[in-house]
């Protein structure tokens, strides 16, 4: 159910209790929004429903009709009588009707679950103590919430392959597994790519690839996040960190303008691993491998952890005191990032407005191969950003033509480059060392091999700001980790730069910015960065129709141009 | 070489109509032989003079239920057909024939093909269905070279394909092989087999295959038996054709007798004229030289067995009271049904004296297990579990908890899975230890090292 | 090698898959064709259907293991299919079986060391009122009894030349659920 289309609500009962849900909703998901689990593993709300689990299981009736007059059909006491269907149903495939009664706690459901819970642990091996899915394993809630508490099993269990090797990013234990199929599901139907399967039959069945197939789709770790035991597990993670230490942060996918809405999972400073985060509007329940591995950037070799002039580190208040000097008598360029946070393209916005309006700004352009899925054409998460907040005007290429020229005519001396290294938008290394630059970023590269002043700048793991996605849809991300010693906070770098070149002093805090920035972006008047919801807010993207943004159709996303032609 | 089945005398007690000619040395498979018995007149008959409407109407006259298993109307299934939704409409022979215990659809294909095809044709131009499939099991590969052949016989005398008797109506017929898997018996697991992929039964709702059943277009699946009895309908009215068997169990049915007998083989019958003691004694000769009854399956491996000396006592669905032993057991639908079982398939399993109750329970869970598609949690942990308790049982490891464990599984399975699986493999689990408890119980007392050497296996 | 099928199998191949309204549906019947061609379904041949059905090689291979009738290795020339199944077991098939294995030395699901045989259990093969009963390849055997086994396999072993196979090469990794 998306969430839009909530409007029409129906009334239900379960376990006599009246409640109001939604039309059209099974019911499991309407039993779910008045705040009640039915348990289950095969069902997921974005794939196809099999029934196989039997977890569900619930009774259900509706009120009786006469068939002969249709009339209702009445208890002694004027009520309406309940036709209870003979068997239990699962509420998977059962749609709500009005009216209708379900039971989800009585002796037969009870004994149902139990049933289930011990079917599915005869075969399955005793491993929590070494199973990384302990701690967020469905076998292990449910069978402590509906299981018997003790084995009737005497007989051998069944032998399967313990470490089969399905994927350069996933691993099997199919001892593990309970053949709910989700994996098989959400390979033929989401990822469009079935190379698991089945194999044999009954209680030998077996999860597979075809002998020397893979499942190497660049969506293959959803299988694991979807995995309700722990038979999928992700090559990375695996053995790595005990679920129930990991701090889990809301945070974004920058590695396109998708903008999947994902989980940071970190112990003590330390990323161990990302998951997404369930956003119906943008990714559903999914994200791309791709995306998952983005926090290996926070503790790359190169990353950029002091600040420095000439090489030498200094403070990084000394550092933005030359790089300002340097900036106010320069011939000055900026070049900002589509990978910068809103707000810190706000503030680079400001820092030009003080060095000049005229001063020239380029975004570099990232357009890449979409994969019509959740990773758009546009590898930049946040050119909209620049767009709105005023950085630059135009679409942004992924070359800098036009900055080699005005370096190599002399028309600029001076580059002050804010998250992008300038080798690879184009830039040759010999023609920028005929500029100062003042480089603020998170890595060293190539560019601030010979720059005058270097300051170090958070990831996006360790601040919080928005990113503006394909769709205009502003989305807030936390601060994972705090990120390694000697990196200003947040927006302080940014903050403190523009102070010491306006000579004011500028509030660096994130709300104080969203206060101004919603008084100079009409498209964000009335927002505050607290109240963007967690799935995000719309916003108008109307005022750059015309630009040739590069992303085609993905999940929940048209390209404007492309609802044009098709009008 | 195409083999035929043993032909076997017609015992007077017998009504035959389905199997009128199977038996007869001088008649064979080919069409000149049953166009000579006044093969496909029916046909010729329901497309030249009545209209798709009045023979589903003759159809739901006749009464007459399924003969695969279930025993559900024949003319209720055609009517729930969703023919509004402009979506073609196929027609399935099950012919699957996998029930332990059964091998009548066997006699008809091998004998009589041609009546199926009729039956068949008749019914596709009755549901107006473009396109009919026979799916038949692999276990019988030359019934299929007989039934593709018959096809091609009729197809060259204008019963099958285009403009079947150059009427306009067309209907071509595929037959579809399987590969041994009991769980294609199931009509939305034969579907997905159809449909190239492994036999997972669908659930229902939202699969019902009258609206949504092969590639999700209203589809109708009946038994090759209930397929033939059409072309009786529509000969003799289904009024007519009511008159035969009692009400609600109108017709003849073919019952298949196996297992400790002297006579085991296949008996056609008029409906509830005869009981289960005729079966066995009058038919079946009886049990062995110096043997007693222990047990009987009245239905097919599935159908909840009866001990011998049991009584059924209660009241028909019309009243009448009843006190039945099992050899007082109408040949029927209700009848069976009465007694705390099913006829099922029709298939009637002897089990006398000097068998192991335990190992017969054993054998017949190590098929569900086998034959568990294995989609469904309950069925096929259940099926598995309940077999390597009762294999342990047999072959000398005994408990005494084991009787009670056993029904326990089976309460957990039966009625909580996606198909008849879950009940299949149940109740012969369920109905062996509550009639046989005694027997179960004592098999913890017996000698393991007898019990590991015994001579007669069954697992 | 190349995977190559005969003509008789390529041209009955294509005149299957029209057969069906969608293609997907001539699988099974595909699968039966190169079944009897090659005697067993290779990975090689599965990954051949799959591309002349527009599936992935795994959904083809799902079906292969689904279905007890279609084998992955090669057996014996001929295949011996004793049914197990209740009435037939009432009636001493288990016995009937043993007597098998014991005319060609081998244990079931093995191929005999005269290449000869392949020797399984099958479940009910519709035929219990003459029970017990066993195929041989296509062919049915009713009313077994100690006898008519010790004359039917001395009937296979006068039609079918021996071919002795190398005892290693009989440990066969079948995964397929077994009898």
């Amino acid at each position: 159910m998306s969430q839009e289309n909530k409007d029409q609500q129906i009334r239900i009962y379960v376990d006599g209790e009246a409640v109001s849900v939604a039309a059209g909703a099974n019911v499991i998901d309407a039993v779910a929004s008045v705040g009640k689990e039915i348990p289950h593993y095969c069902y997921h709300p974005k794939l196809s429903v099999p029934g196989n689990c039997r977890m569900c299981l619930i009774e259900m009736g509706t009120p009786g009709r006469d068939r002969a007059t249709g009339e209702p059909i009445l208890n002694e006491d004027g009520s309406p009588q309940i036709m209870w269907v003979p068997k239990p149903v699962i509420a998977c495939a059962t749609k709500v009707s009005p009216d209708m009664h379900v039971r989800t706690e009585s002796e037969v459901i009870q004994s149902c679950r139990e049933g289930v819970m011990e079917f599915l642990l005869v075969n399955h091996p005793l491993d929590c103590p070494i199973c990384d899915q302990a701690g967020e394993c469905r076998l292990q809630e449910f069978a402590t919430d509906y299981g018997r508490g003790y084995s009737r099993f005497v007989e051998g269990k069944n032998v399967k392959p313990k470490r089969t090797r399905l994927g350069p990013r996933v691993m099997l234990d199919d001892e593990r597994c309970i053949l709910c199929s989700r994996c098989i599901r959400f390979c033929e139907e989401i990822a469009e790519d079935p190379v698991l399967g089945f194999i044999d039959r009954g209680s030998y069945s077996t999860l597979t690839t075809f002998p020397g197939k893979e499942l190497a789709n660049n969506y293959s770790l959803n299988t694991v996040d979807i995995c309700p035991v722990g038979a999928l597990t992700s090559t990375d993670f695996r053995f790595r960190m005990r679920v129930w230490f990991l701090k889990e942060t809301p945070s974004i996918d920058a590695e396109s303008s998708v903008g999947c809405n994902t989980l940071v999972g970190s112990r003590e400073g330390v990323i161990y691993r990302i998951t997404p985060r369930r956003n119906d509007a943008v990714n559903d329940t999914w994200m791309p491998d791709s995306g998952r591995v983005l926090y290996k950037a926070v503790d790359a070799d190169n990353r950029l952890v002091s600040p420095s002039i000439e090489g030498r580190p200094v403070s990084a208040e000394a550092a933005l005191a030359e790089a300002a000097r340097v900036l106010l008598g320069g011939k000055v360029a900026i070049v900002g990032s589509g990978r910068s946070s809103v707000e810190e393209q706000f503030l680079l916005r400001k820092i030009r407005d003080v060095l000049g309006a005229d001063v020239p700004t380029w975004l570099v352009g990232r357009p890449a191969e979409g994969d019509g899925k959740l990773l758009s054409a546009d590898r930049n998460p946040n050119v909209r950003g620049a767009l709105l907040t005023g950085l630059v005007g135009h679409y942004p290429e992924p070359v800098l033509e036009s900055l080699a020229g005005a370096i190599a005519s002399g028309e600029v001396d001076t580059i002050l480059t804010v998250g992008e290294e300038l080798t690879e938008a184009g830039l040759e290394a010999s023609l920028l060392g005929k500029v100062r630059m003042i480089f603020m970023g998170t890595h060293h590269g190539p560019s601030s091999q010979n720059a005058v002043v270097e300051v170090p700048l958070p990831t996006v793991f360790e601040k919080a700001g928005t990113f503006v996605n394909q769709q205009f849809r502003v989305q807030r991300f936390a601060a994972a980790v705090p990120g390694p010693d000697g990196i200003l906070p947040g927006l302080k770098a940014l903050a403190d730069l523009l102070a010491q070149l306006s000579g004011e002093a500028v509030e660096s805090h994130i709300e104080a910015i969203w206060e101004e920035m919603a008084g100079a972006v009409p498209e964000f008047e009335g927002l505050r960065f607290g109240a963007i919801p967690e799935t995000g807010q719309l916003v108008d993207g109307g005022r750059f129709a015309g630009l040739p943004f590069v992303e085609g159709p993905g999940l929940h996303f048209e390209p404007m141009n492309a609802i044009k032609e098709a009008r | 070489m195409i083999s035929t089945p043993k032909r076997t005398a017609v015992h007077p007690l017998e009504r035959r109509i389905i199997l009128k000619h199977a038996d007869d040395p001088t008649y064979d498979a080919s069409i000149a032989c049953y166009e000579r018995h006044g093969g496909y007149a029916e046909l010729r008959k329901a497309i030249g003079e009545l209209t798709p409407e009045a023979i589903c109407q003759e159809v739901m006259d006749s009464q007459v239920r399924g003969r695969g298993g279930a025993g559900f109307p024949a003319g209720m299934k055609w009517k729930f057909l969703d023919r509004k939704s402009g979506k073609p409409i196929y027609l399935i022979c099950n012919a699957d024939e996998s029930e332990p215990g059964t091998f009548k659809d066997r006699q008809i294909i091998h004998k009589d093909p041609h009546q199926l095809i009729e039956g068949m044709m008749i019914s596709a131009f009755a549901v107006q269905a473009r396109q009919a499939f026979i799916y038949i099991r692999e276990e019988m590969p030359h019934g299929a070279q007989i039934l593709e052949s018959a096809i091609e016989e009729a197809r060259a005398r204008g019963f099958v394909g285009e403009n079947i008797l150059g009427s306009g109506y067309s209907c071509d017929l595929v037959v579809h092989r399987g590969a041994a898997a009991y769980i294609c018996g199931e009509e939305t697991g034969l579907i997905e087999s159809l449909e190239g992929k492994r036999a997972y039964p669908r659930i229902k709702p939202p699969y019902f295959p009258a609206a949504l059943g092969l590639y999700m277009c209203p589809t109708v699946v009946n038994n090759v038996e209930t397929l033939c009895n059409v072309k009786h309908i529509v000969a003799m009215g289904g009024k007519a054709y009511a008159e035969i068997g009692r009400p609600g169990n109108t017709g003849t049915r073919i019952w298949c007798l196996s297992g400790m007998v002297r006579n085991p083989g296949y008996y056609e019958l008029e409906n509830g004229r005869h009981t289960y003691g005729d079966l066995i004694h009058k038919m079946g000769g009886g049990l062995l030289e110096g043997r007693y009854l222990q047990a009987v399956i009245p239905g097919g491996s599935s159908a909840k067995v009866w001990r011998a000396g049991e009584r059924f006592t209660g009241k028909l669905k019309n009243g009448e009271a009843f006190d039945w032993g099992i050899e007082d057991v109408p040949l029927d639908f209700d009848g069976p049904m009465a007694a705390g079982s099913m006829s099922g398939s029709g298939a009637v399993i002897v089990i006398d004296n000097t068998v192991d109750i335990v190992e017969v329970l054993a054998n017949i869970n190590a098929f569900y297990a086998h034959e568990s598609c294995g989609q469904c949690t309950p069925c096929r942990e259940g099926s598995l579990w309940m077999k390597k308790i009762t294999t342990r049982m047999a072959n000398g490891g005994a408990r005494k908890e084991d009787a009670d464990l056993l029904a326990s599984i089976g309460d957990q399975i039966a009625g909580r899975t996606i198909c008849a699986h879950g009940e299949a493999c149940a109740w012969p689990t369920q109905s062996f230890v509550a009639k046989f408890r005694d027997k179960f119980e004592a098999k913890a007392e017996a000698d393991p090292e007898a019990l590991r050497t015994r001579a007669f296996r069954m697992v | 090698m190349p995977f190559e099928l005969t003509e008789q199998t390529l041209a009955e191949i294509d005149r299957l898959i029209p057969r069906y309204p969608q293609k997907r549906s001539a699988l099974m019947m595909i699968l039966h064709a190169i079944q009897k061609e090659k005697g067993y379904l290779s990975l090689e041949s599965q990954e051949w259907v799959a591309e002349k059905l527009e599936l992935t090689p795994i959904q083809v291979r799902e079906v292969v293991t689904f279905y007890p009738f279609y084998r992955e290795h090669p057996i014996g020339k001929r295949l011996i299919r004793v049914c197990r199944t209740l009435s037939c077991a009432l009636n001493g098939s288990y016995q009937i079986c043993d007597h098998f294995k014991k005319e060609f030395d081998v244990e079931l699901n093995a191929v005999s060391s005269d290449g000869r045989v392949t020797i399984e259990f099958a479940e009910c093969l519709a035929s219990c009122g003459t029970a017990p009963v066993a195929m041989v390849d296509d062919d049915l055997f009713e009313n077994l009894d100690e006898s008519k086994v010790k004359a039917l396999c001395a009937e296979i072993r006068a039609a079918t030349p021996a071919t002795p196979v190398e005892r290693e090469a009989l440990a066969m990794e079948e995964p397929k659920q077994k009898n």
